[in-house]
Formats: C-alpha cells, structure tokens, sequence
C-alpha cells in the first residue's frame, strides 16, 4: 500500500464513537445544480479489504468502509460524529455498570432473519472468543466475564519465544444477557460512564446465524442490515473490485441517497486520481502527495478539506547515547526548534497539515496550545544553534549521520528529506532518511530496540480524546510505545485522569501529563492532519464524517 | 554502401577473400582486435564518443571543477522548486537543492553503477553464453537453465534480499547496486551471447579455422566471439542506460543508494513528487544521462563495425 | 527433434526445484514478521498474530515450510494468502490479464522495432536513423513513470482516446495504452538490434550473391537480410516475455491493471513466501518454454543451426 500505515486504522475510526468536534472546513460540496439521480451507482476509490468481510474481524480502512456500509448497529455517528441510536430502542444504566439495551422491533437482515437480543448476544460472544480469533474481540474488555472467554496460553517454543494459544475457559461472556426478545442486559467488570458511546464501533454489529456458522464463507458473501447490501453473489471480485447497491428494506438514519457504490481497487493512489480527472472514478479520499499542490485548481468546487484526528511524530530512542542525560535533552529540544513546520507543511503538504502545537491534534475535546513548553514547537534557528552548542560542552556527539527511519511508501521521504536538511543547515550535523522498503522490518527494529537514530511515528485516533494521543503511546509499557518510554509521572497523571469524574477535570490532567511530555521530549510532535478528498463531474454532492471518512450514503449524483 | 546492382559479379576489392588473405599473410594470430584499434582511431564516430566520455569521467572524478556549490549543503525549503537563477543556471529542486550542482555531483555514482554493471554483466554472460552456445549439450543445458533461474527472480526480491546481508545492510553502496543488478541481468546478456554463437558457429570461416589447425577454444576466441559481438555490443550500450535508471527504482524503494549518495537515479526518482507541477527538474539528469547512453551507443557502434571483417569499408 | 524437445521439457524439473527453494528462501530471509506487518500500527491481540503463525507455519524451519510447500504442490493446493484468499484463485485472475498485456505489447515492441530496426540499418547514417536513436534515447531516459504518466494524462484524461486505467475486468482493448507504455523501453533494443544486425548483414556474401543475381531490393531485404538477422533480435523477444510478465510492476501499478506485476510487488513487500513462490513457478514456466520456442525458431531461421546430434 502506498499511503501512511496509519490509515490501515482508519476503519476503527470511522466507526469509532465520537463527541462533538471543534473542527472547521468545508464539509459539504457544490449546490446542487443539476437533477440527482437517486439510482446512481457512485465508483469510489477503495482497495483489497485484509481479511473476510465480518464486522469484528475488520479493523483496517478498505474492509472497514464496506462493512460500515454493509450493517447497523444498536447506534451510529451522524456527520458531526454525535452518536444517534439507530437499532437501539434506548440505552439505559443507573450505575454506569449495568445496562439495559432495548432493540426496535421489526429490525431484519436483508436475507429476512430478524434481528433479536439474542442476535446481538451471539454475535458479541463469537467476536470475543479467543478461539475465533477476531481481531477486534478486544473491544468487548470491558464487559463481565470477557476475561475468561479470551483466555490464553502461553507456552515458549524451542528459540524460546514466546506464543499465545487461545484457552478459554468460558464460551460467553457471563455479563451479557439476551433478557427477552428485545431486551439486552449487559454488565461490566466496572463502571464506565461513556461505555454506550462505542456501541457503533463495527465490532458490536449483529451477524445473522450464517455467519456464525460459517465464518469464512459467510464473509465473502455478507448478508447485513445496513444502507447498502452486496450487489450479488460474488460482487466482492478480488484484486479488481466490491459491488453495494442500494438496501430498499433499510429505514434507519443513514438512508442511501444513491443507488449504489463499487468500490474500486487501487494499488497506488496516483491512477486513481488521474482516473477522477477522466471521470473514471467519482470519489477519492486518498490523493498522491504529489497532487497535494493542484487537488484544488484541478477539481475546483470539487474538493474539500477537513481536519482530522490524525498526527505525527518523530520519535527520539531514549537508549540513543547522544539523546541520553542533560546533553540529550538539550539535543531534543535543539531538534524541535531546527524544525521548520510551517514551511514544511506549506511547501511540502501544501497545507493539507497544520504545524503541531500539541501532542493530539486540535480537533480533540481538551485540546490546548497553551501546555507548558509547548513553545518548543516553534522553530527558531538561533535557539536550536545554541542549545545544541550547550549540549556539546556537556557531552559532545558522536558524529553519526542522525538517521531518520521511514517506510517508503505512503509519501513519507520528501519531508523527511526536508527535516534533515533543516537539521543540517540549523545544526551543522549531517542527517539522512533511513528508508525502508518493508514496513515490517521498520515495526521489528524499533520493537527490538535498535534503530541507530530517529523514527517516523503517526497516530490516528480510536476516538477523538485526548487521553487516545497518550495513552497507547506514552504510556509505561502501552501497545504502541515501541521506544518504551516511561515516567512513572506521566503515567500517574494520566490514570487520575481516567478516574476523574467529568471529561474537563479529566482533560486537566491529561494536559498536566502533556506537560511532562513536552519536558521529556520522547518525540517531537509534528503536524496534523487534514483529509482533502475530491470528486467528479457526476457526483453533485460529497462530504466527509468528523473523522474524514466519507459518507458514502450522502453522496448525491446526476 | 551498397552494391551497384549493375554488377553482376562483385568487383575484386569489394570481396571479403582479399581481406581475409591480407589479415592472414601479415598479421600475427591476435591481431585482429589490434587492427580493429587501428582502425578505430581514425573514425570520427569514435573520437567524438571518446571525447564525450571522457569529460564524463573528468567530471565524475573531479565535480568540484564544474561548480561551486556544494550540492547537499544548505538545501532551502524556500527555494522549493525555484526557476533558474545567476548561480542556479538549472533552478533548484523540489528539496531546495541546486539542480546544477546535483546533476554534476550525481555523474561520478551514476557513470560507477552503469559502467560497473555492464562490465559485471558482460564478463558473467558473455562468458556463459558463449561456452553453453559454443560447446552446446549438456553443457548448454546446465548453464541455459542456471540462466533461466536467476531470470526468475523477481528484481526487488533479490534486491531486498541481497541488500539485508550483513556485509550490506550498514553501508549501502554503489557495490551493492552493481551486484544487484549484475546477478539479475546477466541471463539475459548470456541468452543473447548464446544465440550469436549458435549462428555464427557453423559459420565457414570457422570450420576453415579448426581445419587449418586451430583449436577449438582458440577459434571461439578468434573467430566466433568477435563476430558474435554485435548484438552484445547493442544489448551493453543500452543496459548502460537502462541499469542507471533501474538504480533509481531501487533507490526509490529504499533498496539502492542511500540519499546521501547523489545520482541521477535518486533525481529523477526524486522527480516524481513534482511530476504534477514542474517536470523541469527531471528533465536535467534525464539529460545527462541521455548524453551518457548517446556516448556509448556511437562507441559501440563504432567498436562493432571496426571489428566486424565484413563491413570493412575504405 | 522430438527428442531434443522431450530432453528440454524434461529439464523444467530442475529448474523449477531450483527457482522454487531460492525465491521461498529469499522470502523466508526476508526481514520482519509479515504477520505483525499486516497490521501496522495497530496490532490484534498477541494470540491471533500465532494463530496465523501457526496457520502459515511460519514457525517451522525453513526445510518444513519449503518440503509443506512442495507437498501441498503435487496435490495441487496452493493454500491461502494472507488475506484468507485462496492462491490458485489469484493466480487464475492476475495471469490472463499479465497475459494479454504481455502479447500486446511483444506484439508491438516487436513489429515497430523490426520495422523501425531494417529501415535505420539500411538508412545508417541518414535523417531517418538519427531520429530513431533519439527516440531510443528518449524511451531509455526517462523512466516508465513518468512516460506512463503523460501517456495516460494526454491520451486518457485530455484526449480520453482510451480509460485512463484498467482496472476490473479488463480486455483487449484496455490494455493498449499500458501495453504501448510497457513496450516501449524493449522497443528501443529491438530496433538498435535488428538494426546493428542488418548493417552487419548488408555486407554478407549472401546478400551480395543474392544482389549480384539481379533479385528486387525487397526481395532481398526480406528474404535474406531479415531472416538472418532475427537471431538476436528473436532471443530478446524470447527472454523479454518473461520480463513483460513479470516485471510489469510500475506499468501495471500506473494504470492500476490487476496483474502479475502489480501482485508480486504486494506479496514481496508483505513477505507472502506461498504467494511469490507460487507466481514465479508459473513465470518459470514461461521462461523455460519461450526460451525453447527461441532455439526451436533458430533451427527455422538459419538451417545451418541444428539440434539433433
């Protein structure tokens, strides 16, 4: 794939609960001028999903917008990411432990098996089991009982690593309970106040009996409850493309306002945008970086741009000699002020990111530019010449071009190139891109801890909040802390935080914890993002969600 | 050059007999590669692709006598892209580097990739293929198929492979490119060599060479091989082009030259980020190395007619 | 000759053993987990990535994978990819569409360079072959990117002569504009070898024997200077097939076409072992029985070339 692995996760996000964002741009398209067809089939540009098309399995961006499109579940996120209840009747709880779901009536799949609690139960307890191997099971960790059915193994094989067998001890989780036909109970291991909000995420859509049956199957064909529904047996035709057309029996709150969408398969996003300058394609949301600088004079009107909770880093490897003591943290900082991010996002990303104030991006609730020694951010050649002189009287360097790791997909190397020579020209040091043709062999080195000088790191948020920009990776052994920082400081803040009682107070402290990031500078924070997606002649109108995912239902053509 | 198709018998001096017996009266057994010198000094074709080559050399051994800038210092965002300027007679790049001072600096990696790999490619398959096509059977068999593994061997495989040895992986280098390259293209070199072999081996003058007691290893070496050459010489002027481009790809993967390196490859691939909005910059080391490929397609093609006994023309 | 085919044929054998143990080995050196690969940032819970270890064997020597693989071979089951789809299935989809592309363009690098080739090396010297070496230069000068790109830009989107892309169920006629793109860098050695071997050829006794018994200019030029000189130029096409199928990677990535090329650069860099090994035994085969059409075709272009001992 060609674009940045962080948008493999796109998926997760485009389902991911949501709060009401702050952000700006331009959201909707053009008025509409010309008669729209509501039978139009909208060709939009997609790729090869990772794995069969079942909700819990699919947790990267191609699958994830066609099982979107494919089921409903209890809620779902309008435009501005506020979640609506969309099968869900209500959603109660009086304790923050125990809620009572209760479903609409009537609700069916399209092969016409209806959609009970008990539907809902199954489906939450086939993801969850570990023996199913679902890489979303994860998201049911929060409910009773979700412990014993995903229930390892550990055993160490001749070289002595270490695998994972799934043994669980239970075949559902003992929290949830289909009470009657309409009615779910669930109860979770402890109280969580905004548990409801990730009842749209994929993983919780209910999958009718078939699926459960057959799995693999099942997921070349899916049978769903959503907007849309597979076009016919096989409209999944691998490597070429996926066709939805229109579900006539849905009724719930993202009706299609189009007859269908194919999604089309690029390898590479360059074709696919020449392919919407010939009105060959309707839609892209992933543009070449090379048609960052035109995207707005070749498709005037026909573009928009929103920011979205994405950014990027550049992390420092604290078991890096040079950026180790109070040598290296006068080199960290020297490096964050030999960086040009206005320039760089002007130049290099034509404005489609903004420089970063931050360790999240603004658009998350509790976002503040005003974090203590957020000025670090700022570039200011003088200032980055004179710490980095301080830190060779303390300790000087080793002389070493400072690498910078990059996978070379994805659009990554110009500015990458760009931060180096800013490093060269303020710095007086030589520094170079470390490109890297697999992005395995990236994750490998800085899992094992050795990469010989920077790395590239960007995060797309699960969901927009602050403590999902800090958490996984700052935190004290967190999933994608590959550089293993840790401060048993940052680490007590952002747990007082998960404890608080409202999201301010909670935001008080996750922006007290940010302030020890930007006193340790583990990374540098960057940019962020924006996603600019454009359309064609045929299509009148186009938005994107809060997350920049576009709304493939709302798509209006002539 | 052609015939007069009025005669209906070739006139005397134009028949290769008179050729062949002057070489063979007063020349010693290597000569020919010794007259094809002589002849060779006396073509303009030659001369001009001569000098050509050696101002590449000249500036791929000494860059700092074309220019002043240095060419990875001080790359200004700013410039991004920027016309050409007094001091910038090419423009800058999409980095902010001058163009100029990079095309100049990247003919020294650019000519050693190329060059070196031709030669690699040359000695491995000319060698091969000539045995498998001169010596036939089991021989043919072996090496005709060694060759057709390699071809399989998809190049960015073998070049991610090859490139993550140890002796690699810390210091990438022209080298590394070279024997990449070289260890995927020689097949198609030998296959070539091969197939001029087979037709020229049965050639007269070759039995007349075994029957006057020639070895047979020597009559490969004297009489097969230099007429076999054509086609090589064709295939080596232009894979001299080609590998340098292909050093781009690889180094676009990040399997080739490290950026430090300058090379047209790394420009040009470079040039792909611009490619929507100033194609100028590409068009600079895509000159060169045109220039570069021009040089040694009109040597070659003066090489192949000194030494092909047949196209002798006074 | 049936003997020398059958000796051929049967030398497939080694060749594929010998292919198959060195891409799989190639790809087993591959650095990385493909399997945490596949997931980038955002990794599932530790015992599904040993799950589908275990599900590739990833964690058997390499002999285990390499002897499973030949197993799995001789009972014609390819397995599944990574993405759970089953590899004969690709296989049956990516090589039609590298196929037709493939002929296309042997089909026109070879026409235009022969005819390109014989008029330059009649014309040696002249207006008509300078210009032919520029535009050799040309082709040879900037990369297939770029070429690609403006040929899809001025004759798909500008002139929209043809779909800028292929994509999904492509045909014939939508594989011209790659086909064009892919052929053109061979096209440049097809014509400056069929060039150097008519100006060698110009000049053979038979040619002169041939003018000399009063036979037309293009009787002459057909039957006795291009017949002998399609011997390299024949080896190239034959060694180049199996290049334009399988090397296609940055044509058929341009116009997004859903072949050979643009599958094996996503199974190599995702470090598919079964995958790669499963599209270079077919390309294998390709080469082996192109190269044998090629010794055949010379035995037919020169009789003097002859097989049976």
């Amino acid at each position: 794939m060609r674009f940045t692995r962080t948008s493999k996760a796109l998926g997760i996000m485009a389902i991911a609960a949501a709060l009401a964002l702050s952000g700006c741009g331009a959201g909707g398209g053009g008025e509409a001028t010309a008669s729209v067809d509501p039978a139009k089939i909208i060709k939009a540009y997609s790729n090869e999903p990772q794995n069969p098309l079942l909700p819990a399995n699919t947790n990267e961006v191609f699958g994830g917008r066609v099982v979107e499109l494919l089921f409903e579940g209890l809620r779902t996120y309008d435009a501005d990411g506020k979640p609506v209840n969309a099968l869900a009747e209500s959603i109660e709880t009086d304790d923050a432990q125990t809620w009572t779901i209760k479903i609409k009536d009537d609700a069916k799949f399209t092969n016409g098996e209806a959609i009970t609690a008990k539907t809902f139960v199954d489906s939450w307890n086939f993801a969850a089991l570990s023996t199913n191997l679902q890489n979303n099971g994860y998201f049911f960790e929060s409910i009773d009982g979700y412990a014993d059915v995903s229930a390892v193994t550990t055993t160490t094989d001749a070289e002595g690593k270490s695998i994972d067998t799934p043994a669980p001890t239970a075949e559902t989780m003992s929290g949830l309970k289909a009470v009657d036909d309409s009615t779910i109970e669930v109860k979770l291991a402890q109280p969580e106040a905004d548990w409801s909000l990730r009842l749209g995420y994929s993983a919780f859509f209910p999958l009718p009996s078939a699926a459960l049956a057959d799995p693999k199957a099942y997921g070349e064909n899916p049978v769903g409850n959503g907007p849309y529904k597979m076009a016919k047996e096989g409209a999944w035709q691998h490597d070429s493309q996926i066709e939805l057309v229109k579900n006539e029996d849905y009724s719930g709150p993202r009706e299609a306002k189009n007859g269908g969408v194919t999604f089309r398969f690029y390898t590479d996003p360059q074709p696919a945008y020449t392919d919407l300058q010939g009105d060959n394609l309707d839609i892209t949301d992933v543009l070449p970086s090379n048609a960052l600088a035109t995207y707005t004079s070749d498709f005037p009107e026909r573009n928009s741009t929103k920011p979205i909770a994405t950014n990027s880093t550049l992390n420092i490897p604290g078991y890096n000699p040079n950026f180790q003591g109070e040598a290296g943290k006068l080199r960290r900082q020297a490096l964050s002020h030999a960086i040009n991010r206005e320039e760089i996002a002007k130049v290099i990303f034509s404005g489609t990111r903004t420089p970063a104030k931050a360790f999240a991006p603004p658009v998350i609730e509790g976002f503040t530019e005003d974090v203590p020694g957020a000025d670090v951010l700022t570039f200011d050649a003088a200032k980055a010449k004179e710490l980095w002189e301080q830190a060779e009287a303390i300790q000087p360097y080793d002389g070493s071009v400072l690498q910078i790791a990059s996978n070379t997909d994805g659009g990554n190397k110009e500015w990458i190139e760009a931060v180096a020579n800013g490093f060269k020209n303020n710095l007086g040091i030589e520094s170079e891109i470390q490109p890297f043709a697999k992005f395995a062999e990236m994750l490998n080195l800085r899992k094992s801890q050795s990469l010989p000088g920077l790395a590239r790191a960007g995060w797309q948020g699960d969901y927009p909040s602050l403590y999902n920009f800090l958490g996984p990776l700052w935190a004290t052994g967190a999933s994608s802390n590959y550089e293993k920082y840790s401060n048993p400081e940052f680490d007590a803040l952002l747990k007082e935080g998960l404890g608080a009682k409202t999201p301010e107070e909670a935001n008080t402290k996750f922006n007290e914890a940010q302030a020890i990031l930007f006193e340790d500078l583990p990374g540098l924070p960057l940019w962020d993002q924006a996603r600019p997606i454009v359309w064609s002649n045929n299509v009148v109108k186009a938005e994107t969600g809060w997350n920049g995912g576009v709304l493939y239902y709302n798509i209006e053509a002539k | 050059m052609t015939t007069n198709p009025n005669h209906f018998v070739a006139p005397v001096e134009e028949t290769p007999l008179l050729a062949t017996d002057s070489k063979i009266t007063d020349q010693a057994p290597l000569s020919l590669w010794a007259e094809a010198w002589k002849k060779l000094r006396r073509r303009p074709l030659f001369i001009i692709s001569a000098v050509m080559i050696l101002i590449l050399t000249v500036i791929a051994l000494f860059p700092g006598l074309f220019t002043n800038v240095a060419p990875n210092e001080n790359c200004q965002l700013a410039n991004s892209l920027g016309a050409p300027e007094p001091g910038h007679p090419f423009g800058f790049t999409y980095q902010g580097c001058d163009v100029y001072a990079r095309v100049i600096y990247g003919t020294q990696a650019s000519l050693a990739v190329g060059f070196l790999s031709v030669i690699c490619v040359l000695i491995i398959g000319v060698t091969l293929g000539a045995i498998a096509g001169y010596y036939g059977g089991w021989l043919d068999a072996v090496l005709a198929r060694l060759g057709d593994i390699f071809f399989a061997l998809p190049l960015i495989l073998g070049a991610l492979v090859l490139t993550q040895l140890p002796m690699f992986r810390e210091n990438k280098s022209v080298w590394t490119v070279v024997l990449v390259i070289s260890l995927l293209a020689w097949p198609q070199m030998a296959r070539i060599t091969r197939g001029a072999v087979i037709e020229v081996r049965n050639a007269d003058f070759v039995t007349a060479a075994r029957s006057l007691g020639v070895s047979k290893f020597g009559a490969l070496l004297r009489h097969v091989l230099p007429n076999a050459l054509a086609p090589v010489i064709v295939l080596a002027t232009l894979e001299l082009g080609v590998f340098i481009v292909a050093e781009a790809t690889l180094s676009f993967l990040g399997i080739g030259l490290p950026p430090s390196i300058m090379s047209w490859g790394n420009d040009i691939s470079g040039a792909q980020a611009a490619i929507r909005t100033n194609v100028a910059i590409l068009l600079y080391p895509a000159a060169a190395l045109s220039i570069t490929v021009l040089s040694f397609i009109m040597l070659g093609d003066a090489v192949r007619d000194a030494l092909d006994p047949k196209s002798r023309q006074r | 000759m049936v003997s020398y085919i059958l000796r051929r044929l049967l030398q497939v054998i080694p060749v594929f053993l010998g292919t198959t143990l060195l891409v799989y080995y190639m790809v087993f050196a591959l650095p990385g987990d493909p399997i945490a690969a596949l997931f980038g940032d955002r990794q599932p819970p530790q015992a599904v990535i040993d799950a589908l270890r275990e599900q590739y064997h990833l964690n058997e020597p390499f002999w285990v994978q390499y002897g499973l693989f030949l197993k799995n071979l001789f009972t014609f089951n390819l397995g599944v990819d990574f993405t759970q789809q089953p590899i004969a299935a690709t296989l049956g989809r990516v090589f039609p569409v590298t196929a037709m592309l493939a002929i296309e363009a042997l089909i026109i690098q070879a026409v235009f360079g022969v005819l390109f080739g014989v008029f330059a090396g009649l014309r040696k010297g002249k207006l008509f072959d300078s210009t032919v070496l520029v535009v050799s230069l040309v082709v040879i000068a900037v990369p297939t990117f770029v070429l690609g790109f403006v040929f899809q830009l001025v004759f798909g989107v500008h002139l929209a002569w043809a779909k800028p892309t292929v994509g999904a169920n492509a045909g014939w006629t939508d594989l011209i504009l790659p086909a064009v793109v892919l052929g053109l860098v061979s096209f440049a050695y097809v014509l400056r070898l069929t060039r150097a071997s008519v100006i060698e050829n110009m000049n053979a006794d038979y040619v002169r024997t041939a003018t000399a018994k009063g036979l037309s200019r293009p009787r002459v030029v057909l039957t006795h200077i291009l017949r002998n000189s399609m011997i390299p130029v024949v080896t190239y096409l034959g060694a180049n097939l199996g290049g334009l199928m399988g090397g296609a990677i940055v044509t058929e990535g341009i116009f997004n076409v859903p072949g050979v090329g643009n599958k094996l650069y996503q199974a190599v860099l995702r470090g598919e072992g079964p995958t790669v090994v499963a599209i270079v035994s077919v390309l294998v085969l390709v080469f082996v029985l192109a190269n044998l059409l090629v010794d055949l075709l010379y035995a037919w272009l020169d009789p003097r070339i002859r097989y049976d001992h």
